[in-house]
């Protein structure tokens, strides 16, 4: 019984990143690239979900702004090459600087509060980071920035071609769940969740939490800028309403429909959310409606998401 | 005369009208079991809260081994050597009991900027958790999750944290809070052990406790010290009203 709920989420997470893997040859059999294009959009979804799960389940900050790194990173890629900047480790480390630039100011006013004011500062930044980008008239403003050219890496590898746009983005959240796992049973990853548990314990037995929760939203904002960075990539285009609040929202559902707290679980998450949409948008132009009912019920009936939901009926226990 | 370990002077706290600390001056010498007694509400809580850095004083001073630490942090004075048990027990619930003094381990073992090895794989760590657990009687229970233990196990978890973190000041929120007589003795029994090892500052409601433990005690009424002395002193003064004055020495 406990082997099995050690092993159910490493089969599970085997059994995801698998399929991932197997998208492009079995969606090439077709011919056509709308597939790979859904599910490149999925993992690059999984990522920010994942980067927003590290602070949000493990460290227990609940940011409503994180979609706010992805429009940075998205825009850090969309700005250069405005400037004919195509170089993609320019352009990356650029990504990766201001969005680590922002978490860290954004982190350093934010986690002074707690509770219902950290969610409502996380949001407040963000939405002034939204409106900052509709004024930027050079860049187009709400229209958004077309992107001419995708990010170079030397000719090594050919981002307009989609399968290895596809394969690029699977490694990324392959390693980031590699390092994700590292960190979150890091002394470091400790300190985080003992954060989320019991804070005043924490600062009694000696811990500075705020130096700590500070590297981990910097951590997890620079992931998301990450994803930002191959968003652009994807879509050739970055519009002010990549960063809208609903759009900081639906990653949060993504976490928690998954299972907040596994590193799985936002994964998970970001495949069913994304596909349901893709598939009730299809069916009903009401696809908002149910996709909001299907959450509703989600998070009323699957405590823990569906990684608690697939592990109670497993275990009869969830494997929180 | 050297200074106590533990010395606060003219100590104030108000909440909003209510003086939980009325002008507390106290001074705990290195390797003394100190009791603070007095009635619910009596501000004890109140007062630990303020030697441990957790609530900011309205007035008064807290040194301790000779440095001004009135207005230092919670972890700075963990650094220097205090450590707390809470009334009610905080624990962290979702990790095991190991994990939980593990990371009391953790956190006085240098900075955790610690990204790459697990930590629960950490001999550095585990090895004096399992240590202090067994000290304490939780071996058996390193694996339990927290949130599993019974009452008594939780308060024994609750001692477990904050000696992991080598103590030279413990603060002891009444220790036996909530247990049954069976256990409460174990409590004392324990408690009894750690004596001279460390200095201790307890607060209790168990007056055979304190009696059987302190080798001084304070009394303390609406926040107010009203009576201090050595065990004998108060039992003696506490008997006297009690023959005299038919007063019951808790109130
Ligand atoms: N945070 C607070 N805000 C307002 N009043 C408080 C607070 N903490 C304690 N008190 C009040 O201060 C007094 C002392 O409380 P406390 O220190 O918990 O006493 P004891 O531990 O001796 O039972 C009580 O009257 C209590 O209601
Ligand atoms: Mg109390």
């Amino acid at each position: 019984m406990r082997r099995l709920r050690v092993l159910a989420p490493m089969l599970l997470t085997a059994m995801i990143l698998l399929g991932l893997a197997l998208v492009p040859p079995i969606a090439g059999l077709s011919g056509e690239n709308y597939t790979i294009d859904v599910f490149t959009r999925i993992m690059i979804f999984a990522i920010a979900a994942l980067s927003l799960d590290i602070i949000l389940g493990y460290g227990g900050m609940v940011s409503f702004g994180h979609a706010a790194y992805l429009g940075i990173g998205a825009y850090a890629v969309g700005i250069l090459a405005f400037y004919h900047i195509d170089n993609g480790f320019l352009q990356f480390a650029a990504a990766i600087l201001a969005s680590a630039a922002a978490a860290a100011f954004i982190g350093f006013v934010s986690l002074r509060t707690s509770g219902v004011y950290f969610i409502m500062i996380t949001l407040a930044f963000a939405q002034m980071i939204y409106l900052l980008s509709i004024s930027l008239s050079t860049f187009g403003g709400s229209n958004g920035l077309n992107i001419d050219v995708h990010s170079k890496f030397l000719g090594l590898l050919d981002l307009g071609n989609p399968t290895t746009l596809y394969y690029l983005v699977f490694g990324v959240l392959l390693l980031f769940l590699f390092l994700g796992h590292r960190l979150v049973n890091s002394r470091f990853g400790m300190v985080i969740r003992g954060a989320k548990s019991n804070p005043r314990r924490m600062a009694t037995i000696g811990f500075p939490l705020l130096r700590y929760q500070l590297a981990a939203f910097i951590i997890a904002g620079v992931m998301c800028g990450v994803a930002g960075a191959l968003l652009a990539n994807q879509e050739l285009f970055v519009a002010p309403a990549i960063m809208h609040w609903t759009r900081s929202g639906e990653i949060m559902m993504m976490v928690i429909l998954g299972g907040m707290g596994t590193l799985i679980g936002p994964v998970l998450g970001a495949i069913v959310f994304l596909l349901l949409e893709d598939v009730l948008s299809g069916v009903t132009e009401h696809w908002q409606a149910v996709m909001g009912l299907f959450l509703v019920l989600a998070v009323l009936f699957a405590r823990g998401g569906m990684l608690g939901f697939l592990y109670r009926l497993r275990g009869g226990r969830s494997g929180a | 005369m050297p200074e106590p370990l533990l010395q606060v002077t003219g100590l104030v706290k108000r909440f909003s009208g209510l003086t939980a600390t009325d002008n507390v001056s106290l001074g705990i010498e290195e390797g003394e079991l100190h009791a603070v007694i007095g009635p619910n509400g009596a501000g004890k809580t109140t007062f630990i809260a303020q030697i441990m850095g957790e609530l900011p004083p309205d007035q008064g001073a807290i040194r301790f081994a000779g440095e001004d630490v009135t207005r230092l942090p919670p972890h700075l004075r963990s650094a220097r050597g205090i450590a707390r048990s809470f009334q009610i027990s905080s624990i962290f619930p979702d990790m095991s009991a190991c994990d939980n003094v593990a990371l009391a381990v953790q956190a006085h073992a240098g900075h955790s900027f610690r990204f790459w090895r697990d930590a629960r794989t950490d001999p550095l760590l585990r090895a004096p958790a399992r240590a202090i657990l067994d000290s304490v009687g939780l071996g058996e229970r390193a694996d339990m999750p927290a949130a599993a233990l019974s009452h008594g196990e939780k308060r024994l978890l609750e001692i477990a944290l904050a000696l992991a973190t080598r103590p030279r000041l413990l603060l002891l929120d009444e220790p036996t809070a909530g247990m049954g007589p069976e256990d409460a003795a174990q409590m004392v029994r324990f408690l009894s052990e750690l004596k001279g090892k460390m200095t201790l500052l307890l607060t209790e409601h168990d007056m055979d406790a304190v009696f059987a433990l302190a080798d001084r005690i304070t009394v303390l009424v609406y926040g107010r010290v009203v009576a201090g002395g050595t065990a004998d002193e108060i039992r003696a003064s506490a008997e006297v009203r009690r023959a005299y004055l038919g007063e019951d020495d808790r109130a």
